[in-house]
């Protein structure tokens, strides 16, 4: 179990107040001038050294992706923009962030944009979020009070600009380049890649985009140090995470822990176990309602951590961990799934679009019971076809629960589909 | 040069090409639906996906071809497995919400869909629910919609960004609910809307006047040259039996490049309507058919009778090179000296650099700056007005208008309607000119809405005195631009059918028949002609149209409309383009240079045309500059000329209605239709 002193987020849970001058207390702001001062080589080399791995579900390198901003000034503005735009099914982490820990997120955004020289940086709030919005502003204005933000930011001597945008409620606007779309005033539909934004991204300047998670436990990192970090965890998963408990155990929560518990430890420690034991569980969901779900043989022994969950062919996502117990009827969850991709599609690229509402007309059918039992191959047939084949990750995200679903509950979705075929038979 | 290997055979093709156009320069199909090279890449079909395998091995998945670049070394793979079942895949899927209603579709035959489906579709759907049905949109009088087709390619919202500057299609809704359509239901504006029809990859959006009515395998397709404006645009006219039964762009990409207007596309009901098929002589106040031997007997003893300086003609917009040479032919033979082509009443004259479109279409997209005069290119040439949109979106592209505002799809900078502002500009007062000095190539449209009137010829100077100003002209460059609006008036003023040395000029002419001077009158298709005053003098109209000319006329000739004889056009920029005959002349109707032939013979005049050819052959003698056919004649830079005060001189709209310029245009009903829709896309009430 992660130690009190190992935490990153101490009030996650708000115990404490958001405010300027109760975050001080828990040492944010307090070196940060000094953190800029290692100047960009210093944050990245640090950060490359930490092994942070974005926290927004890709798991991509943190420092790889801010090395890739131009080095020099290309005379356009150069933007952070920060994703806050949380929308996947059971995650709740960015939302506790912003609630209680708005001024780390807003640390962290001085100190990325010192280190990528952007010069702007826009957090994009989900829609839904408007209790958040408000903290987040209070806070933002608490900050250029004191200077903190704004002209020579912390007193480093760097101009950073901070400004709060709020989308209108689309899953979709969480893709990084419909974001931008989104923040451009245009409609989010995701854009072509490449270009990638580090090269041409917000009003075609030089961009990166984070997840809120990635930047707001930076400046911990940089003060407490890079091996401090890449010492919690495993090798290529470090440091902590907070992971979102949700569905069928005694305490729902969120909880920060070190990257790499097991999955039993973790609902069982912090959620309190699972409703009716471990034996009543049926599957885990263990990223978010995108990643592929695990039998309950796999839960009983997988790690939390990015490379542990894709040996299972599943993944750690943004660590929205969603249990089900044998209450559930799984067909019937993951067509809710297909129902909550077919509403979000964009509608851009034809693979998705169709795909996806076709997909959740056989999963009801499926779950109705008036599928045919060879309709499970086409149904895996075609998800394979919507899989690799669209702009943005969108289709793929609306695939993977249907083939999880497949991969491992094959035998009970044909029992479904031979029981009602037997009870019309019997009707009749 | 950039080396690549498609699916194991070496090529080499151009830097910078997207792997879709190496693959289709190198002779590799690959299919695609939302891709087109004159719009943005949207790569949102996924149609065109392969795989790609360079340093770093094959790519993770497949990629889309029109939005990637080729790099030196790509190895591309369009026949494997994994593209194979995309294709397929993604053939699927286009397919299960697309009706199959084939059979009644306007699109048969020429459906992308429809061809792509069975050379990279399956035999059979496995979808087995229901299809979604999407409401059909209204969008005016040209395109008819039938929106559950849509296969969401978004090339129609792209080409209204993009081509037509107007955003006015777009799509609403998201995922499978996504739908096509014009902001509250309105009907398209812009004059290129047209071009829709063609670029939809299936059915949804077609022509409205055409529906039903033919298969594209019935249709004799002949390729021919527009006569709406002096665009010279490249079309199609597809025809079945003698009648025209639709016309579609040629790809030209010096002139139109892919597109038309949509007055080139909905004309042609107008060819079957109005129209004159026999001669008629006026008879106390009333037409009467009479035969052609009376006819060309009354018309010769009117001839005769009258004086040559007594005898005028006019030539109309719509009337090719032959037409207007042999009816010069005759005025030269009766000694009259009163011939004129410029109906609208512009002064312009000259060697040809003084009035041709000198830095050509293809210029604008070289020029950095341009300076419109007098001129809705919106309206006069709206091709035209399309390339200078292109160029408005680069930025330090700067616009000026002096004349008329007027709402134009792109920003400029309004220098007022005083033609007297021109002085200001070429002594250096004006504010404009600071940006007026940064341009090194920029270009001056100069319309004929500012040449109008005694001093037009005045203004034409002052303009050429502004160019060399200005960086307009210069030893490699040649930005001095006159636009017409009529596509007969090049070609007329290149044969020289102006006004002689003691000639009359329009307003001389006009006047001359409202007080006597003037007893015989021959129109050739000249119908924007006002004779409400004329006294009694006789006028001969020869068109094909019972339009303004035939109805003051005293004896009208049945002559063919330009898709009934052969001609040659020069458009604006003085590039000489043959009309070709797509179908016969209707009732009695005669080419023109057989019915002034037929003159001649009867007044036993000193000249002959024996035949088209020979006619054809006579004018290349004499103009041979004409024989470049479909090059431009070139000009050179036009020389500076004293200009005098230009006195009460004011700016004209040359095209005050787009959609009625013409007699042919005038008696379409789809166009007339089109007029009744006010400017923002709604029903006149």
């Amino acid at each position: 179990m992660l130690k009190e002193k190992d935490k990153i987020f101490t009030n996650l849970y708000g115990f404490e107040s958001f405010t300027l001058a109760s975050a001080k207390k828990r040492g944010d702001w307090s070196t940060t001038k000094e953190i800029i001062d290692k100047g960009r080589d210093g944050i990245i080399g640090e950060l490359t050294k930490s092994g942070l791995r974005g926290r927004g579900g890709a798991g991509f390198p943190t420092a790889t992706k801010w090395s890739f901003m131009p080095k020099e000034p290309t005379g356009k503005t150069h933007y952070l923009v920060v994703n806050a735009d949380e929308s996947e099914p059971g995650t709740c982490k960015d939302r506790d962030i912003i609630r209680h820990e708005p001024h780390k997120l807003l640390e962290g955004c001085i100190i990325a944009c010192a280190a990528m020289g952007a010069q702007v940086c826009y957090i994009y709030v989900r829609g839904e979020f408007y209790n958040e919005r408000i903290i987040l502003q209070s806070a933002l204005e608490e900050a250029y009070e004191e200077g903190l933000v704004g002209k020579n930011a912390c007193g480093s001597g760097l101009d950073i600009e901070i400004f709060i945008h709020h989308g209108a409620g689309a899953y979709i606007c969480g893709e990084e380049t419909a974001l931008l779309e989104s923040l451009e005033g245009k409609k989010g539909m995701p854009r072509l890649k490449p270009p990638f934004p580090a090269t041409s991204g917000l009003y075609g300047c030089p961009t990166t985009v984070n997840n809120v998670e990635s930047i707001a436990v930076v400046p911990t990192i940089l003060r407490r140090g890079p091996d401090w970090f890449s010492s919690l965890g495993r090798e290529r998963n470090a440091g902590t995470k907070i992971f979102c408990i949700s569905g069928h155990v005694n305490n729902p929560c969120n909880v920060e822990e070190e990257m790499g518990i097991p999955l039993k430890d973790l609902i069982e420690k912090h959620a309190g176990g699972v409703i009716g034991g471990w034996d009543n569980l049926l599957a885990v969901i263990p990223g978010g309602s995108s990643v592929p779900m695990i039998p309950k043989e796999i839960c009983d022994d997988v790690l939390m951590d990015f490379d542990s969950l894709q040996a299972v062919n599943s993944g750690l996502g943004t660590a929205a961990v969603i249990v089900m117990d044998k209450s559930t009827d799984l067909i019937k969850a993951i067509s809710r799934i297909s129902y909550f991709y077919k509403h979000e599609s964009c509608g851009q690229c034809t693979p998705c679009r169709e795909g996806t509402s076709w997909l959740w007309e056989m999963m009801e059918k499926m779950a109705n019971g008036e599928a045919r039992v060879d309709e499970i191959d086409t149904l895996l047939g075609l998800t394979k076809r919507i899989e690799g084949h669209c702009i943005c990750a969108l289709g793929d995200a609306a695939a993977w629960p249907v083939q999880g679903l497949i991969r491992h509950f094959r035998g009970y979705m044909e029992d479904r589909l031979n029981e009602t075929k037997k009870n019309i038979v019997a009707g009749r | 040069m950039t080396k690549i290997v498609i699916d194991g055979e070496n090529f080499e093709v151009e830097d910078g090409l997207s792997v879709i156009q190496a693959c289709e320069e190198s002779g590799v199909e690959i299919p695609r639906f939302c891709y087109h090279e004159r719009l943005s890449v949207a790569g949102n079909c996924r149609m065109c996906l392969v795989d790609v395998e360079d340093a770093r091995g094959m790519s993770p998945k497949p990629v889309a071809s029109c939005a990637i670049p080729v790099s030196e070394g790509l190895i591309i793979h369009t026949k494997t497995e994994r593209v194979k079942n995309a294709r397929e895949g993604i053939m699927e899927f286009l397919l299960i919400n697309h009706p199959l209603d084939c059979p009644i579709c306007d699109q048969g035959g020429e459906c992308d869909l429809q061809d792509q489906s069975v050379a990279y579709g399956h035999g059979a759907s496995r979808y087995e629910q229901d299809k979604r049905s999407v409401e059909n949109k209204d969008m005016g009088p040209f395109i008819k919609t039938e929106m559950t087709r849509c296969i969401h390619c978004t090339r129609c919202v792209r080409f209204s960004t993009e081509v037509t500057g107007i955003n006015e299609i777009g799509a609403i809704g998201r995922g499978r609910d996504m739908e096509i359509t014009t902001y509250l239901n309105k009907a398209v504006t812009s004059e290129l809307s047209g071009n829709v029809i063609d670029l939809c990859p299936v059915g949804a959006l077609t022509s409205k006047p055409y529906a039903f009515s033919a298969r594209p395998w019935e249709l004799k397709q002949i390729e021919s040259i527009d006569v709406m404006d002096a665009v010279g645009s490249n079309i199609r006219i597809d025809t079945k039996g003698n009648k025209v039964m639709r016309v579609l762009p040629r790809i030209n990409e010096d002139v139109n490049e892919e597109w038309i207007s949509d007055k080139t596309r909905f004309f042609w009901d107008g060819l079957s309507l109005q129209r004159i098929d026999k001669p008629y002589l006026k008879e106390n106040g009333k037409f009467k058919k009479v035969s052609w031997e009376k006819a060309i007997s009354v018309l010769s003893e009117k001839l005769k009778d009258s004086k040559p300086n007594e005898i005028a003609s006019i030539s109309g917009d719509l009337s090719s090179i032959e037409s207007i040479y042999s009816l010069k032919k005759l005025m030269n033979s009766l000694g009259s000296q009163n011939t004129e082509c410029r109906q609208d009443g512009s002064r312009i004259s000259g060697s040809r650099e003084r009035w041709l479109f000198n830095s050509k279409f293809s210029g604008i997209d070289d020029s950095d700056g341009c300076l419109l005069i007098g001129t809705n290119p919106r309206f006069e040439a709206a091709l035209i007005n399309s390339r200078i949109l292109r160029k408005s979106k680069e930025s330090n592209y700067s616009i000026g208008l002096l004349g008329k505002e007027n709402e134009l799809n792109y920003g400029y900078d309004f220098l007022g309607d005083d033609p007297n502002t021109i002085k200001d500009i070429i002594n250096g007062s004006h504010p404009f000119c600071s940006k007026l000095e940064s341009m090194k190539k920029p270009i001056m449209i100069v319309g004929q809405g500012a040449l109008v009137g005694n001093h037009g010829e005045d203004f034409l100077n002052l303009s050429i005195k502004l160019a060399n100003k200005y960086n307009f002209l210069s030893s490699d460059w040649n930005g001095f631009n006159v636009l017409h609006s009529a596509a007969a008036r090049p070609g007329a003023m290149e044969i020289g059918f102006l006004p002689g040395p003691e000639g009359k000029n329009l307003d001389q002419i006009i006047e001359g028949c409202n007080s006597g001077s003037i007893s015989t009158l021959f129109l050739l298709g000249a119908d924007e002609v006002c004779l409400s005053d004329k006294s009694d003098c006789f006028v001969i109209y020869q068109g094909h149209h019972g339009d303004n000319g035939a109805h003051q006329a005293d004896l009208i000739l049945p002559s063919p409309s330009f898709n009934e004889q052969n001609g040659l056009y020069m458009n604006t920029e003085g590039r000489v383009q043959e009309s070709v005959r797509a179908t016969f002349p209707l009732g009695e109707a005669l080419e023109d240079w057989k019915i002034i032939s037929m003159i001649a013979e009867k007044m036993k005049l000193d000249f002959k045309i024996n035949n088209f050819d020979e006619l054809r052959e006579e004018i290349f003698t004499l103009f041979p500059d004409l024989l470049e056919i479909d090059n431009c004649i070139e000009g050179g830079n036009p020389k500076e000329l004293m200009a005098e005060e230009i006195k009460e001189h004011i700016f004209y709209n040359s095209v005050e209605n787009f959609w009625l310029t013409n007699s042919i245009a005038r008696s379409s009903k789809i166009l007339c239709d089109r007029n009744e829709f006010s400017s923002n896309g709604v029903f006149k009430i």
